[in-house]
């Protein structure tokens, strides 16, 4: 498997590590249901046959990208620069 | 079909054509008391102790190709009990009994060889953890012994014992630990559970469940719809993706494991051997074959195969402990899917939906487990409570914090 990054062009996949599924966002604290928010987003996932959205790291330029995967085939579809995402109203943070 | 030395001799003479098939290939019926989705040795075990132990043979397992087709035949035929939590000590020690009493339950050979399993201890830290975990095992009734390097030596006795970075200081045994043959396990439970009268059904994917005021009905098949009281997915792997088929999200990921065999060579390594400073293990087939693995590729998968990374990092590790395999050549390589869980320990559990039962997050570690894991399975779907070597295995854990994580490795499915 290769990987295109955005910062340094096509390389092995020797050189990223990998995270997880990138859909998963941090709850907001605040919320009335964070507890079963928080379970889910620590532990349960999709897990799709199918194309995936996931976090990897690349060690060479340390970015962090999200890559659109097939697991099924594991063929790359696009792979984007990570943009900070805004949490839940109230918390004030980013993620990951 | 039965097997006799009579048989084997007439056989030998007539051309060997008169061996019956060992099973029926069932076709499926209209309805069921119990339909097993996954027709790989868990799904074949549980059937089998549905019928044997709670006299339920009104069962159907329901195999999307051919039984053992997946994981059943992707492994690396190990079997050992030498864990260490209270959650899991119980349930893999009585998975052991099962296995040496397996082939007199089911008169059938799976040849069950307790060869022993020595896991290297490479630094005096590893050691103290090992003698932690011996303790833990001997205190639950397991057997367990810890070695110094010579004691190692004695036994393996061409094993790279002073390589520079990670010397080989010594070993937890596990002598009642060891191989079976996995496709033998496949066979023996088929012709076990269709004796009692078990509908074993090939070539008949699941593609739905059905539920009715959040209960279960039935299941829709590529060979049409089964109605069933209950239904029990054991199809580690793809838990996800029949979980998926009944609204439930579960707290696994897919991975793919690769495992390898070289070349025959001579009678070479004589038990299991785990190099303790990275991920290998190593055992010997009859064949001569030696059979081997260790990490993850890392990444979610369903494609059965991997990639070469993994393959590097695996043979890094056999050469750190036992150089002179460097010349053999691999002849085969595969991948299986493997339920990664989030906390590394399995599921046997009820699920919110009414007689859907759930069998998953087997790890690396779902052959050893093949026979407890059908026991207690068998159980909890027949008396709707679980097996008390099982009860740890609950799926509301992940939300109680009741986690069981052998490893410390958190959230990770990766890790585990």
């Amino acid at each position: 498997m290769r990987i295109n990054c955005p910062h340094c062009g096509e390389r092995d996949v020797r050189e990223f590590t990998y995270l997880g599924d990138a859909s998963v966002q941090r709850p907001d604290p605040q919320v009335a249901d964070a507890l079963e928010r928080f379970t889910s987003y620590v532990y349960f996932r999709d897990n799709p046959a199918a194309s995936h959205r996931e976090l990897w790291y690349h060690g060479a330029c340390q970015a962090w990208l999200v890559v659109t995967r097939d697991t099924r085939s594991h063929e790359i579809f696009g792979v984007e620069s990570l943009k900070p995402r805004t949490l839940g109203a109230g918390s004030g943070g980013t993620a990951p | 079909m039965r097997y006799s030395a009579f048989a084997l001799a007439w056989n030998a003479v007539t051309g060997q054509t008169s061996w019956k098939p060992a099973w029926r290939d069932a076709a499926p019926c209209e309805s069921y008391d119990v339909v097993i989705v996954g027709g790989g040795a868990h799904g074949l075990a549980t059937a089998y102790y549905l019928a044997k132990e709670h006299g339920i043979a009104n069962v159907a397992v329901l195999e999307k190709s051919w039984v053992g087709s997946g994981n059943a035949g992707r492994n690396t035929t190990i079997i050992r009990s030498n864990y260490l939590l209270p959650g899991n000590i119980p349930f893999y020690e009585w998975s052991m009994k099962l296995w040496e009493g397996l082939e007199q339950d089911l008169n059938y050979n799976t040849m069950v060889s307790q060869r022993g399993v020595l896991n290297l201890y490479h630094s005096d830290l590893q050691r103290d953890a090992f003698a932690r975990r011996g303790n833990a095992m001997l205190l639950h009734g397991v057997d367990a012994e810890l070695l110094d390097r010579e004691q190692v030596r004695a036994l393996v006795p061409h094993l790279d014992f002073d390589d520079a970075r990670f010397p080989i200081q010594g070993a937890l045994l596990q002598r009642r630990g060891g191989t079976v043959r996995h496709d033998a396990v496949v066979w023996g439970y088929a012709r076990a559970a269709d004796r009692r009268g078990v509908d074993i059904v090939q070539n008949c994917e699941v593609t739905g469940i059905r539920i009715s005021n959040g209960r279960v009905v039935g299941v829709d098949t590529t060979r049409g719809p089964i109605r069933a009281d209950k239904v029990a997915l054991a199809v580690a792997g793809s838990s996800s993706r029949l979980a998926a088929m009944a609204g439930l999200r579960l707290p696994i990921e897919s991975h793919v494991l690769q495992a390898f065999v070289s070349e025959g060579v001579k009678p070479l390594i004589h038990q299991v051997i785990t190099f303790g400073a990275g991920h290998f293990y190593i055992s010997q087939s009859d064949k001569g074959g030696l059979v081997f693995g260790g990490d993850l590729d890392g990444y979610n998968s369903y494609a059965q195969r991997g990639n070469l990374p993994a393959i590097e990092d695996v043979c890094e590790g056999g050469m750190a402990i036992m150089p002179m395999i460097g010349r053999l050549r691999i002849v085969r390589s595969w991948g299986g899917l493997v339920d990664m869980s989030m906390d590394g320990s399995p599921i046997i559990d009820r699920t919110p939906i009414e007689g859907l039962y759930l069998n998953a997050g087997w790890c690396y570690g779902g052959f050893k487990a093949t026979p407890a894991s059908g026991w207690c399975f068998a159980h909890l779907i027949a008396r709707d409570e679980p097996h008390r070597s099982a009860v740890a295995y609950r799926l509301d854990r992940f939300a109680t914090g009741r986690l069981i994580d052998e490893r410390g490795a958190g959230a990770q499915p990766n890790l585990h």
